[in-house]
C-alpha cells in the first residue's frame, strides 16, 4: 500500500519526464554538431595545410591581374581581388535591379492580359506564361546568347537604326548622351519636383483626412516631376550633346554600349520571371472577391476608382509575399551569367578568383554571404510590408 | 367582341436572337472586338502572332530537313542568289538531333548497357504511377518501393556490379541524368525535409534554432554557388583518402538545396492541418512521433502532393545547371553537339530541342498538379 501511494505522489522518473527529455535531446544534437564542424574544420585544415593552399582573406589584397569585360567602377588588370568582388556585386545588382524593374512591368501587363475579356490576347497571354515557365532558365539564356545574339552579324554589318542604334554580335550600340555646363540644373529641377511631389502628396493626404476634399496629387505630381526637367533645360538652352557610335576599324566607337552577355541574361531573367509574376498577378486579383466590385459599384464608385481604391489594394495583400520571392529568385538566378560569361559575381569572384587563388573556402563563403545578406534583407522588408498591409481582423 | 375573349392565347414564335448576340458572329464581337480597347487588342495581338508564327513554323517544320545525315551540309540546299547557285540553309536543320539523338537521352552511355537505363526509368514511373494513381491500392508498399528498393536497385543497374557491366559516372548523361539529378533530389529531400519542417515547428529552442538555420541558408543561396561549393568545398571537408565522384557530389549539392525547399512545402502543409487534430491525438494518448505519424502527417502530406510536384518541376528545370559544373546533361550534350565542327552554328536546333523536351516534362507535372489541386480543393470544401 505504502508503496502504491508513494507512485501515485512521486514525479515520474527523469527518463519519463519530457522536458528532461527534452533538455537531454537538445544537448546531445548540439553536441553531436559541434562534433561534426569540428569534424569537418579538422578536416579542412588538413586538407588545405597540405596542398599549399594560404587560409584567411589577405588574398582581397593581392593583384588580380584579369580582365573583366564589365566594370562599374574603375577596374584595370591591377586592381585587387577585393575590386574584383565589388565588381561582380555591382555587376549581379545592376542586372537584378533592371530585371526586377522590367519583368514587374512585363509580368503585371501579362498577368492582366490573361485576365482580358479579349479572347485572343487571353489566350496569347496564358501561351506566353505556360511556354516560358516550363522551359528552364538555363536553356532560355543559351537560346539568347548562343542561339540569337552570337549569330548575329559583325560590326560591318550591323543591323542599324536611323544609323543611331545598332546591334551585331557585339551587343547594342545607342547614341550616349554627353553632359554640358548646366546640366546639373536639370538634375536640381528632377529633385526639386521628386521633393515637391512628396511633400504635396503629404499634404493633400492630411487635408483629404480633414476636410474630404480632395486634391488631384498624380496630374500635380506628373507636372511638376516632367515639367520642371524640362523647363529647366530649356531656359539652360539643352546643355548636352549627343555622341553617336560611329565604325571605326572592326568596331563601334562612341556612344553607349550594352555587352552582349548583359543583354541575354537581362532577356532571359526578365521573359522567365515575367511569367511567373504574372501567375501571382492573376491569381491576386482573381483572389479578390467579385462582392466587393459590386459593393464599390453600389456605393456609387465609378470602374476606374473601384480598380484603384477596392480592387487593387486588396490584390496587392496577396500579390506581394509571392512577389518578392519572385525577386529573390530573380536576384539568385542571376547567376546563372556565369555560363554565358556574364562578369557576375559568381562569375568573376567564386569563378576566375577562386581558380586562381584556390581559396575556395573563402571565395565560395563571401559569395554565399553577399547572396544570404540579400536574400534576409528582402525577406526582412517583406515581413515589415506584410505588417503593414495585412488584415486587421476583429 | 366575345370571340376574341374566349380565343385561347397563343404565344408568338420567339423571334431570333439579333446577329451579334450568338454563333460565331456573336462570340466574335463579345470576345474580340466589344470595345475599342479589345478592338485595338486583337488587331496588336493578331499582328503579333502573324509577325512569328508562321516565320517559325517555316524555319521548324516546312523549310527544316529531317534526313539524316553526318554533317550540317546535308540541310543547305542550292539556291540561286545574283545569278550564282549557293549552297544555303533555309530552315532548321533536324539532322544534328537525329545524329546525336542517343547522346541527347543518354549521354556516353555505352550503346549496349542502355536497356539498364529504360528498364530502370520504367520502374520508376511504375512505382511513381503506383503511388499517385487512386485507384491502385497498397500505398505503404509503392511508398516502400519507391524509396527504398528502387534506389538501391537503380544504384545497382545503373551503375553496374554483380554481374552487370560497370559503367562510370562520367558516361552518364543527356537527359537520362537530368531525370536521375531530380529524381535523387526528391527522394533524397523529403525524408530530410519532413524532419526539417517538424524541426522548425519544434517546441525545442535549439532544435528550431538550427532548423530554421539550415533552411533559411541552403534558400538564400542559388544554387548555382551550391554546385560550386559541393564541387571544390566538399573534397575539402572528407578525411583523407575519402573521395566522392563529380555526380556524387553534385547529387549531394542537390539534395541538400532542394532538402530546404521541401521544408518549406511540408511545413505549409503542417501549418494547414486544424489544431483540432493534434489536440485530439494528444488526448487520445498518443506521444508525439505517434501523432505526426499517424494523424498530422498522413494528411498533411496529401494536401502538398500539388507543391512537392510543382518543386519537383523548379528542381527538374534547375537540373541542367549542372552543365556549368562540368557535367554533361541533356543541354550540355546540345551545347558541346553545336560547338562540332560538323553542326557549327546550329545553336538554335540544339536549344529549341532541349527546351521542347523540358517543356512537353515540365507541361505534363504542371497540369497534374493543377489537377491534384482542383481535386483536394472539392474534397475539402465544406
Amino acid at each position: 500500500m505504502a508503496v502504491h501511494a508513494e507512485a501515485v505522489s512521486a514525479r515520474p522518473s527523469a527518463w519519463r519526464d519530457p522536458r528532461v527529455r527534452a533538455i537531454a535531446f537538445q544537448i546531445i544534437v548540439a553536441l553531436a554538431l559541434i562534433l561534426f564542424a569540428a569534424f569537418i574544420i579538422h578536416n579542412t585544415t588538413t586538407n588545405l595545410a597540405k596542398r599549399g593552399i594560404a587560409s584567411g582573406f589577405d588574398f582581397l589584397w593581392n593583384i588580380s591581374g584579369f580582365p573583366i569585360s564589365q566594370a562599374l567602377v574603375h577596374y584595370e588588370l591591377t586592381s585587387t581581388y577585393g575590386r574584383v568582388f565589388v565588381v561582380g556585386l555591382l555587376n549581379t545588382l545592376i542586372v537584378s535591379v533592371i530585371g526586377v524593374f522590367l519583368a514587374t512591368i512585363l509580368g503585371f501587363v501579362i498577368g492582366i492580359l490573361r485576365l482580358s475579356r479579349n479572347w485572343l490576347v487571353a489566350k496569347l497571354a496564358a501561351f506566353y506564361v505556360e511556354t516560358l515557365r516550363n522551359i528552364p532558365l538555363l536553356v532560355q539564356c543559351f537560346f539568347w546568347y548562343f542561339g540569337l545574339i552570337t549569330p548575329l552579324p559583325g560590326p560591318r554589318e550591323s543591323l542599324s537604326i536611323a544609323d543611331a542604334f545598332f546591334l551585331n554580335a557585339r551587343g547594342i550600340y545607342t547614341p550616349g548622351l554627353v553632359p554640358e555646363p548646366g546640366f546639373w540644373a536639370i538634375i536640381v529641377a528632377l529633385v526639386v519636383g521628386i521633393a515637391a511631389t512628396v511633400f504635396i502628396a503629404h499634404w493633400a493626404k492630411r487635408r483629404q483626412l480633414l476636410t474630404g476634399q480632395q486634391f488631384p496629387t498624380g496630374q500635380v505630381g506628373l507636372a511638376l516631376i516632367v515639367g520642371l526637367p524640362v523647363l529647366a533645360a530649356l531656359v539652360t538652352g539643352l546643355p548636352w550633346a549627343w555622341d553617336y557610335p560611329a565604325l571605326k576599324g572592326f568596331n563601334f566607337s562612341g556612344g553607349w554600349w550594352v555587352q552582349p552577355e548583359f543583354l541575354a541574361l537581362l532577356v532571359a531573367l526578365t521573359m522567365y520571371t515575367a511569367a511567373f509574376i504574372a501567375e501571382i498577378v492573376r491569381a491576386g486579383i482573381l483572389a479578390v472577391s467579385h462582392g466587393q466590385t459590386e459593393a464599390a459599384y453600389a456605393l456609387g464608385l465609378r470602374p476606374s476608382v473601384t480598380t484603384r481604391l477596392v480592387i487593387i489594394p486588396q490584390a496587392l495583400r496577396v500579390i506581394v509575399p509571392p512577389l518578392t520571392s519572385q525577386y529573390l529568385n530573380l536576384v539568385k538566378n542571376s547567376s546563372l551569367g556565369v555560363a554565358i560569361a556574364y562578369p557576375d559575381l559568381v562569375s568573376v569572384f567564386a569563378g576566375t578568383t577562386l581558380n586562381q587563388t584556390g581559396q575556395a573556402v573563402e571565395c565560395i563563403a563571401l559569395t554565399m554571404a553577399f547572396y544570404l545578406t540579400v536574400s534576409l534583407s528582402i525577406s526582412g522588408f517583406m515581413n515589415w510590408y506584410n505588417r503593414r498591409i495585412a488584415l486587421v481582423e476583429r | 367582341m366575345t370571340d376574341t375573349a374566349l380565343r385561347e392565347h397563343v404565344a408568338q414564335p420567339d423571334l431570333p436572337p439579333p446577329a451579334s448576340e450568338v454563333g460565331v458572329i456573336g462570340w466574335v464581337y463579345k470576345n474580340l472586338f466589344s470595345s475599342p480597347l479589345n478592338i485595338i487588342l486583337t488587331v496588336v495581338s493578331a499582328a503579333l502572332i502573324i509577325l512569328v508564327v508562321p516565320p517559325f513554323l517555316d524555319w521548324a517544320i516546312f523549310s527544316a530537313y529531317w534526313g539524316a545525315g553526318t554533317s550540317r551540309a546535308v540541310c543547305q540546299t542550292p539556291v540561286i542568289v545574283d545569278g550564282l547557285e549557293q549552297m544555303v540553309k533555309t530552315g532548321a536543320c533536324w539532322t544534328m538531333v537525329r545524329a546525336r539523338f542517343g547522346q541527347f537521352m543518354f549521354g556516353f552511355y555505352p550503346f549496349d548497357e542502355r536497356w539498364r537505363i529504360v528498364l530502370g526509368l520504367v520502374i520508376q514511373f511504375g512505382a511513381i504511377a503506383w503511388l499517385l494513381v487512386e485507384r491502385i491500392p497498397g500505398k505503404l508498399y509503392a511508398a516502400i518501393t519507391l524509396f527504398v528498393v528502387y534506389p538501391v536497385l537503380a544504384f545497382w543497374l545503373y551503375y553496374g556490379g554483380l554481374g552487370l557491366p560497370v559503367v562510370e559516372t562520367r558516361l552518364w548523361g543527356g537527359l537520362f541524368l537530368n531525370i536521375i539529378l531530380g529524381t535523387v533530389g526528391i527522394v533524397a529531400s523529403l525524408p530530410i525535409g519532413i524532419v526539417l519542417a517538424l524541426g522548425r515547428r519544434s517546441n525545442m529552442p535549439v532544435i528550431r534554432l538550427l532548423c530554421t538555420a539550415f533552411i533559411e541558408f541552403w534558400r538564400g543561396v542559388p544554387l548555382i554557388s551550391v554546385l560550386f561549393m559541393a564541387s571544390v568545398m566538399l573534397p575539402l571537408f572528407l578525411p583523407e583518402g575519402v573521395t566522392f565522384d563529380k555526380l556524387m557530389r553534385a547529387m549531394i549539392g542537390i539534395a541538400l538545396f532542394s532538402s530546404a525547399y521541401m521544408a518549406e512545402v511540408v511545413r505549409g502543409g503542417l501549418q494547414a492541418i486544424p489544431k483540432g487534430q493534434y489536440e485530439g491525438a494528444m488526448a487520445l494518448g498518443l506521444n508525439y512521433w505517434k501523432m505526426m505519424g499517424f494523424i498530422v502527417l498522413p494528411q498533411a502530406l496529401r494536401i502538398v502532393i500539388p507543391g512537392i510536384v510543382n518543386t519537383f518541376i523548379g528542381l527538374f528545370k534547375d537540373t541542367t545547371l549542372v552543365t556549368i559544373i562540368g557535367l554533361f546533361d541533356l543541354l550540355g550534350h546540345a551545347q558541346t553537339a553545336t560547338r562540332d565542327a560538323q553542326w557549327q552554328g546550329l545553336g538554335k536546333e540544339g536549344y529549341v530541342f532541349t527546351a521542347v523536351g523540358f517543356f512537353v516534362f515540365c507541361f505534363a507535372m504542371a497540369r497534374y498538379s493543377i489537377y491534384l489541386e482542383r481535386k483536394l480543393r472539392r474534397g475539402y470544401k465544406r
